[in-house]
């Protein structure tokens, strides 16, 4: 019985074909040099809810690091939590300590706005701004002080050659970027967060609002920039997380005394580790299951 | 690649300096002056409580409370006794919203359940048309041609059709004789009732427009008519919330000054006889105020717009409190 | 297995002819009271434009002197109170406008659920109410009483009355702007203030110009608040900031009460005028939310 089981894992776990784009275990980094962030059990609540418990974790430079897990078990939290976007609703709070490159991040002293120009996000829903494909990305730039036509033309053409969206646009710049279609619409808003040249890029599953074809080119398109950028990504698509990054995070929810109510459960990070081991040799039961599970 | 963004060269993104910066000046002033006319409104209102007040002292001093409401008005004998125009208000008010408040209704239904959403557009042009013409236009056409038109034309009709009825008779009967007047309480009644029509109308649809989907399709799936259907899901949904709009309305009549002026007929008397002439408070103080150039009269008007202040406020409280107790209701909490 | 089939017929006509009756009497109602309120629109604009549009000639709308009320109506004109409603009108709309839109920043950007904005937007409601005549005789017992009358104390009176509606109308265009705007602009890195002036008003101007040219276009209808603070006089005052000055709405509350036949030629005169400029206002605010408001309910 246990070994008919082994060996169905083993079959589906064949299936995944670790493409050979992301780093085997053995060549990621952990020297602490490399660190961008560096979480210590963090737990986060939203008012006397509990929504992420004890999380500790790192994210290492120009990596791409995967968020994964079934709903509601606080991927997006946590993630938000790495550019103070959650100080925007009232009730949140966070425990714990969140290190970026070695300073709090939530000291005191620290500016929420300073955080936000280092650590750029790109949302699930493409959020383009109600101006013109140029404005939408000089927006960042100019805010940040920069002046200057030239400048900032270099400024645009560069961050939509980055996002691979110039070819398309160059010659409708001064149209509204509320015209373009769901996958070039979210190119432009990873072009307009590319243009404040941000140290992370975190993406809250960018591609769940895009066809196939366009979830491609999004991938490609991290590929790319890895060598600059630190990527931290949320996805709901585990074919996408073995594609495209280095390490995987597999959060869940904790076993509840009384199970019930979706909004009462805990998320919790269950296991983290390089992609290649996460999905080919999980080693914590829950991560098997939903690893293997979802595919089976 | 020479374009860079670094506001702050010092500090390249891939650091952790300089990610200590206060929040800057402008973005704070931005939020101090955002408060500050935020906090106008209230500054405005308590002032008009207290400034008002106290210019209307004298009033009080000299009559006390019996005088203050006492129907005796008569300036050139120092008495100001505000009964009469207090009476005006509330009677000229309730015949607005009992004529408004079917008329108001009608519409609603008409814009929410009957016409379709293309045609909807003239009928919401007309209501915003009415809503537009300025108050004193009204008047103009109030005295100058509703007045006389009603006078001669109407008002004897209808005064001898119900003359000796039982209580239609008092109020619109004949009295002293054949007289009736076009410059009445009830033509400015009237005259309100045209002119918080369109407010009334407008509340009554949002209001309407919350009722779920659901429950209008259930009714047609039982095999309502129309109507039945408006009986049976819209009415019970938005009664409290029309209540609520209505009193609004009221609101609105008990302030309106100029239209009423012009077609009330100046007269302070308290009579059960709607096509008498009569006064009301804004009435007295806007054809007064002239006259009242110093001393306990003009504390008298100034006090009238005392009270006038805080009526409507009542007036609008109790609204808001009536469709805010119903909107908890609605959702359950 | 044996086919039944019920023999009885299948009723499929209107329900009897009691409800049917109810439900058509039900209809026939309500478009009667459209057509209650149809009438008197009709009526009024009808005789305004009648009885007005024959005293309106150039002369009329420019002449700077409000001839005494004897004249006939060829003589003169009602160029001061036109001056003076533009001017007076004018003024409120600088001085409320701006207020009007940063208190509903303020409700909708930086007051949330704090029981201080909570209040704030429960007494700006309030002030709604509150009647035009009430806003005059405020003004005037504190403006006028130590300042004189002048056009700027009447600008005053109906600022106080515009900033309320002001408030309210673009307070709902805030709140419709999308938050995902908001969030976007945030993950950039710029302050409160930065988002809410390069993004959220931007993205909402389109309603809050037709909410702010509507209670324009209720203030220069306004007669009340102009009672106490303008003191209706015959010339034209170019000068806002002193001396008593005249506008439209208060000439024809004057002209109402005349006996003169030129007094009341040139009252249906002035209405006119104030009626077109009152349409005008509001047909350009609807053209307005037409084009460029981008989200509505």
């Amino acid at each position: 019985m246990m070994e008919q089981q082994d060996q169905q894992e083993q079959q589906v776990v064949a299936k995944l074909e670790i493409p050979q784009t992301t780093a085997a275990a053995a060549e990621l980094s952990t020297a602490d040099a490399d660190r961008v962030f560096d979480a210590q059990n963090v737990s986060i609540y939203y008012g006397s809810f509990r929504a992420v418990t004890d999380v500790s974790i790192s994210i290492y430079q120009n990596e791409i690091t995967a968020f994964i897990g079934p709903s509601g078990c606080g991927k997006t939290t946590v993630l938000r939590t790495l550019n103070r976007m959650n100080d925007l609703i009232a009730t949140a709070r966070v425990e714990g300590d969140v290190h970026y490159r070695g300073a709090s991040l939530y000291a005191k002293t620290v500016s929420p706005t300073a955080v936000r120009r280092r650590i750029g996000m790109v949302f699930q829903k493409p959020n383009p701004f109600p101006k013109s494909i140029y404005e939408n990305v000089a927006y960042g730039p100019r805010i940040n002080g920069v002046k200057g036509k030239s400048r900032l033309d270099e400024i645009v053409e560069h961050s939509l050659r980055q996002a691979a969206l110039w070819d398309e646009v160059k010659d409708r710049l001064s149209k509204s970027g509320l015209g373009l279609s769901g996958g070039q619409a979210q190119r432009l808003c990873i072009a307009r967060t590319l243009a404040v040249e941000p140290d992370v890029v975190l993406m809250d599953e960018p591609c769940s609002a895009l066809d196939p074809i366009a979830t491609g080119r999004i991938e490609d398109l991290m590929q790319e920039i890895k060598a600059r950028y630190t990527i931290v990504i949320v996805t709901h698509n585990m074919q996408q997380a073995t594609r495209v990054s280095d390490r995987t995070a597999f959060f869940s929810v904790l076993r509840d005394e009384k199970p019930g109510r979706a909004d009462t459960r805990t998320g919790v990070l269950v296991e983290y580790g390089a992609t290649a081991q996460i999905f080919g040799d999980p080693q914590d039961e829950r991560t098997k299951a939903y690893v293997t599970g979802r595919m089976g | 690649m020479s374009a860079t963004v670094q506001a702050d060269p010092a500090t390249p993104a891939g650091s952790a300096s300089g990610l200590s910066r206060r929040r800057p000046i402008g973005d704070r002033g931005f939020q101090a002056l955002a408060l500050a006319s935020g906090l106008l409104v209230l500054v405005i209102l308590v002032l008009i409580a207290i400034t008002m007040s106290q210019q209307s002292t004298s009033w009080f001093s000299s009559e006390g409370w019996s005088g203050i409401f006492s129907i005796d008005w008569d300036p050139a004998h120092g008495k100001f006794g505000a009964m009469a125009f207090l009476y005006g208000t509330v009677v000229v008010s309730l015949i607005a919203i009992i004529v408004a408040y079917p008329v108001s209704m009608g519409v609603a239904l008409l814009l929410t359940e009957v016409v379709p959403r293309r045609w909807a557009q003239p009928i919401v042009y007309v209501i915003d048309l009415l809503a537009v013409v300025p108050s004193v236009v009204w008047g103009l056409w109030g005295i100058l041609v509703l007045v006389p038109w009603l006078q001669t034309a109407i008002y004897p009709h209808v005064a001898s059709a119900l003359n000796g009825i039982w209580v239609l008779g008092n109020l619109f009967g004949f009295l002293n004789g054949n007289y009736v007047s076009g410059a009445s309480f009830f033509t400015a009644g009237l005259i309100l009732a045209i002119m918080i029509t369109p407010i009334v109308t407008s509340l009554s649809r949002e209001v309407m427009a919350t009722v779920p989907v659901t429950d209008k399709e259930g009714a047609y799936a039982l095999g309502a008519t129309r109507w039945e259907m408006i009986r049976g899901a819209v009415w019970p949904h938005s009664q409290v919330g029309i209540i609520g709009a209505t009193l609004l309305g009221l609101g609105r009549a008990m302030g309106e000054t100029i239209a009423v002026a012009l077609v009330i007929g100046a007269s302070p008397t308290i009579s059960s006889h709607l096509f008498t002439p009569g006064y009301a408070m804004p009435a007295v103080i806007a054809l007064q105020f002239g006259e009242a150039t110093v001393g306990v009269f003009r504390a008298a008007l100034i006090g009238m717009g005392v009270l006038l202040f805080v009526l409507t406020i009542i007036v609008n409280l109790s609204a808001r409190a009536i469709v805010g107790r119903n909107a908890r209701r609605m959702r359950g909490a | 297995m044996a086919v039944t089939t019920n023999q009885s017929a299948v009723d499929l006509r209107e329900p009897s002819g009691w409800r049917r009756a109810k439900n058509q009497f039900a209809t026939g109602a309500m478009w009667f009271t459209f057509a209650c309120m149809l009438v008197p629109l009709g009526f009024v604009l009808v005789t305004v434009v009648a009885k007005g549009a024959s005293t309106i000639t150039w002369q009329f709308l420019t002449n700077s002197t409000i001839p005494p009320n004897i004249l006939p109506a060829n003589i003169g004109g009602m160029g001061a109170a036109v001056v003076g409603t533009l001017e007076i009108t004018g003024g409120a709309a600088v001085i409320a406008i701006p207020l009007g839109i940063l208190g509903a920043v303020y409700l909708n950007e930086y007051g949330g659920n704090r029981p201080l904005a909570r209040v704030l937007s429960f007494f700006s409601d309030v002030m709604t109410g509150v009647p035009s005549i009430v806003m005059g005789l405020f003004i005037f017992t504190i403006w006028v009483l130590h300042f004189g009358y002048s056009g700027l104390a009447g600008s005053f009176a109906l600022a106080c009355l515009m900033l309320p509606i002001v408030i309210r109308s673009s307070y709902e265009m805030l709140r419709l702007v999308p938050d995902s705007l908001r969030e976007g602009s945030y993950a950039l890195g710029a302050t409160k203030a930065r988002v809410t002036l390069t993004v959220v008003l931007p993205a909402a101007i389109g309603g809050i110009v037709s909410g702010a040219l509507l209670a324009v276009a209720r203030a220069a209808g306004e007669t009340a608040p102009l009672l106490f603070t303008i003191l209706t006089v015959e010339a034209t005052n170019p000068n806002l900031f002193s001396g008593a000055n005249t506008a439209l709405s208060t000439q024809i509350w004057v002209n109402a009460q005349q006996p003169y036949a030129g007094a009341v030629a040139r009252g249906w005169g002035a209405a006119l005028t104030l009626i077109a400029i009152a349409f005008i206002l509001m047909i350009v605010a609807r053209l307005v939310t037409a084009r460029f408001a981008r989200y509505s309910r």
